[in-house]
């Protein structure tokens, strides 16, 4: 009997470390396509849904330069950009080895088989708790990553491929956050108590999650792209 | 007609009273753009701090013509109208005060003419006044600033117009703004019927107006319903109404839309209505006035 236990104590272990080896393969294998991308410079349409905000659909550019630099730019408007949009690069998610990588399964996204691969940081100090992605293994590339951190909450990425599933690009990122609560004293706005008024302050009870879309036209890779764009 | 109306004008033009309004609007404007121009982004940071945590605001984009415009405008027209009070309170009852308002009426021209005429020229001088008032707020604020998309902070909501959308919002904002400024100029034309002296009509033309707006702006379900809808001055804010963009379900602003027209034409013809009881009872009352000065 109490070889059996040892000899299945040996078995489960034998397996998590084959699990581990798996999971950081997989996730090495999406690393390297990620890598192939020193920088970009792409054009996008950005829609915001943001429960406070009314604002239009926007032309940007979007800037990366390795390693975590991204940058997103209206240069006709105003856009307002949420401050953990830089995460919009996936690279800044899986950048670096100091975290543990844990295989959870597998799962289908809309169709596409993924595996879930839970990322735990090694320092304590990091401002990221936890990072979940689903990877498409067939082609190496994160469809939904969720990504809990310290200071912001929790965001969701969820990524559309299409022409440039080789340099793991994607076509469509919808960024999924955290808002707090919005409010301005009337004695500052001054508003007009139109209906509308009134209407908005039953429906702002909304809570407080935010979506951020953005669909890429196309993309300028390994280009070049001045640092001064990112000042 | 015509003649007398000149006449008007060049006694209202004559007088250095009326050319305080002018300097006053001149200075506040200036003094705007020049604080904006130095801490507008200190200014827009307290306006948006709520979301600054959450968003990147781009505050130099934000500070631009469309917007310092729209903040002088804010601050401004409750004011103005204290302006207006100035010529419009003064230009029966200064006649009576100096002695002059009999004399007036030996000139071989109806009661209601004379009245009209000088209600005329109260328009002329509140449009003169707020042409002014739009020059130096928007076109050199445009010079100053440039323009970009105007960012328009509501209560609860943050709107966006895009910056070719903006330009006529402002054209019918100061008309709409006219409109509620004559109603100020034919209340203060009515308290003149009524009095001897300017003193007295333009200080109630000015506290009526406080009182109001007071009334206007505080959230008290007594007279959310049953006063609120029929001052003049909650109406008078009808002109920002053209700077409530509409959105889809989706949240995204629609390019030429106001959010709620039919509430802006309502405060509009309210306001009409205005004028038009202020202006006919100043009429009505002077014509059966014994004019004894």
């Amino acid at each position: 009997m109490k070889k059996i236990s040892v000899l299945a104590i040996f078995f489960l272990l034998q397996m998590s470390y084959v699990f581990a080896q798996d999971a950081n393969a997989l996730l090495q294998r999406v690393r390297d396509k990620l890598n192939l991308v020193n920088n970009y410079e792409a054009d996008a349409v950005m829609k915001t849904d943001i429960y406070f905000l009314k604002v239009p659909q926007a032309n940007v550019k979007v800037y990366f330069k390795k390693p975590d630099k991204l940058k997103i730019r209206n240069d006709k408007g105003i856009s307002f950009v949420p401050k953990g949009a830089v995460s919009i690069n996936l690279n800044n998610i899986i950048a670096g080895n100091k975290f543990t990588v844990i295989n959870a399964g597998n799962t289908t996204i809309g169709n596409i088989p993924t595996t879930i691969l839970k990322l735990l940081p090694e320092d304590e100090n990091s401002n990221v708790i936890l990072s979940t992605i689903y990877v498409d293994e067939k082609n190496s590339v994160i469809i939904k990553a969720k990504t809990t951190t310290k200071d912001n909450g929790t965001y969701d990425l969820e990524m559309n491929y299409g022409k440039y599933t080789e340099y793991g690009l994607p076509d469509k990122v919808v960024f999924i956050f955290n808002t707090k609560d919005y409010k301005m004293p009337k004695g500052v706005t001054f508003d007009y108590d139109d209906a509308e008024v009134k209407k908005n302050n039953d429906d702002n009870n909304k809570g407080g999650q935010a979506k951020i879309e953005i669909m890429y036209s196309s993309y300028k890779i390994n280009k070049g792209v001045s640092d001064e764009i990112f000042k | 007609m015509w003649n007398l109306l000149q006449f008007e004008l060049f006694k209202t033009f004559k007088k250095p009273r009326t050319y305080i309004a002018f300097a006053a609007i001149a200075a506040i404007v200036f003094l705007i753009q020049l604080a904006l121009l130095i801490n507008g982004k200190e200014y827009v940071q307290f306006i948006l701090s709520s979301v600054d945590e959450t968003l990147i605001i781009p505050y130099a984009k934000i500070t631009n013509g469309y917007w310092i415009c729209f903040a002088i405008l804010n601050l401004l027209l409750i004011h103005v109208p204290i302006l207006v009070a100035l010529v419009s309170g003064d230009i029966i009852a200064g006649e009576a005060n100096a002695g002059t308002l009999r004399l007036l009426l030996t000139k071989p021209i109806s009661r209601t003419k004379l009245m009209l005429i000088k209600f005329l020229a109260c328009v002329i001088y509140t449009l003169i006044l707020l042409i002014w008032m739009a020059f130096l707020a928007l076109f050199v604020s445009i010079i100053l600033f440039g323009t970009n998309d105007l960012v328009v902070a509501k209560e609860f909501e943050l709107l966006q117009i895009e910056k070719a959308d903006v330009l006529w919002r402002y054209f019918a904002a100061f008309g709409f703004a006219a409109i509620a400024l004559i109603v100020v100029a034919a209340l203060s034309f009515f308290l003149s019927s009524i009095s001897e002296n300017s003193i007295g009509p333009i200080v109630a033309t000015v506290s009526i107006i406080i009182v109001l707006t007071i009334l206007s702006e505080l959230r008290i379900p007594l007279y959310d319903k049953t006063l609120k809808p029929y001052l003049f001055t909650t109406h008078m804010l009808g002109w920002k109404g053209f700077f409530y963009i509409a959105s889809n379900a989706d949240g995204q602003t629609i390019r030429g839309s106001i959010s709620n027209l039919a509430a802006v034409l309502k405060s509009l013809y309210i306001l009409i209505a205005y004028i038009i009881i202020f202006t006919g009872s100043a009429i009505f009352i002077f014509n059966r006035k014994d004019i004894l000065t």
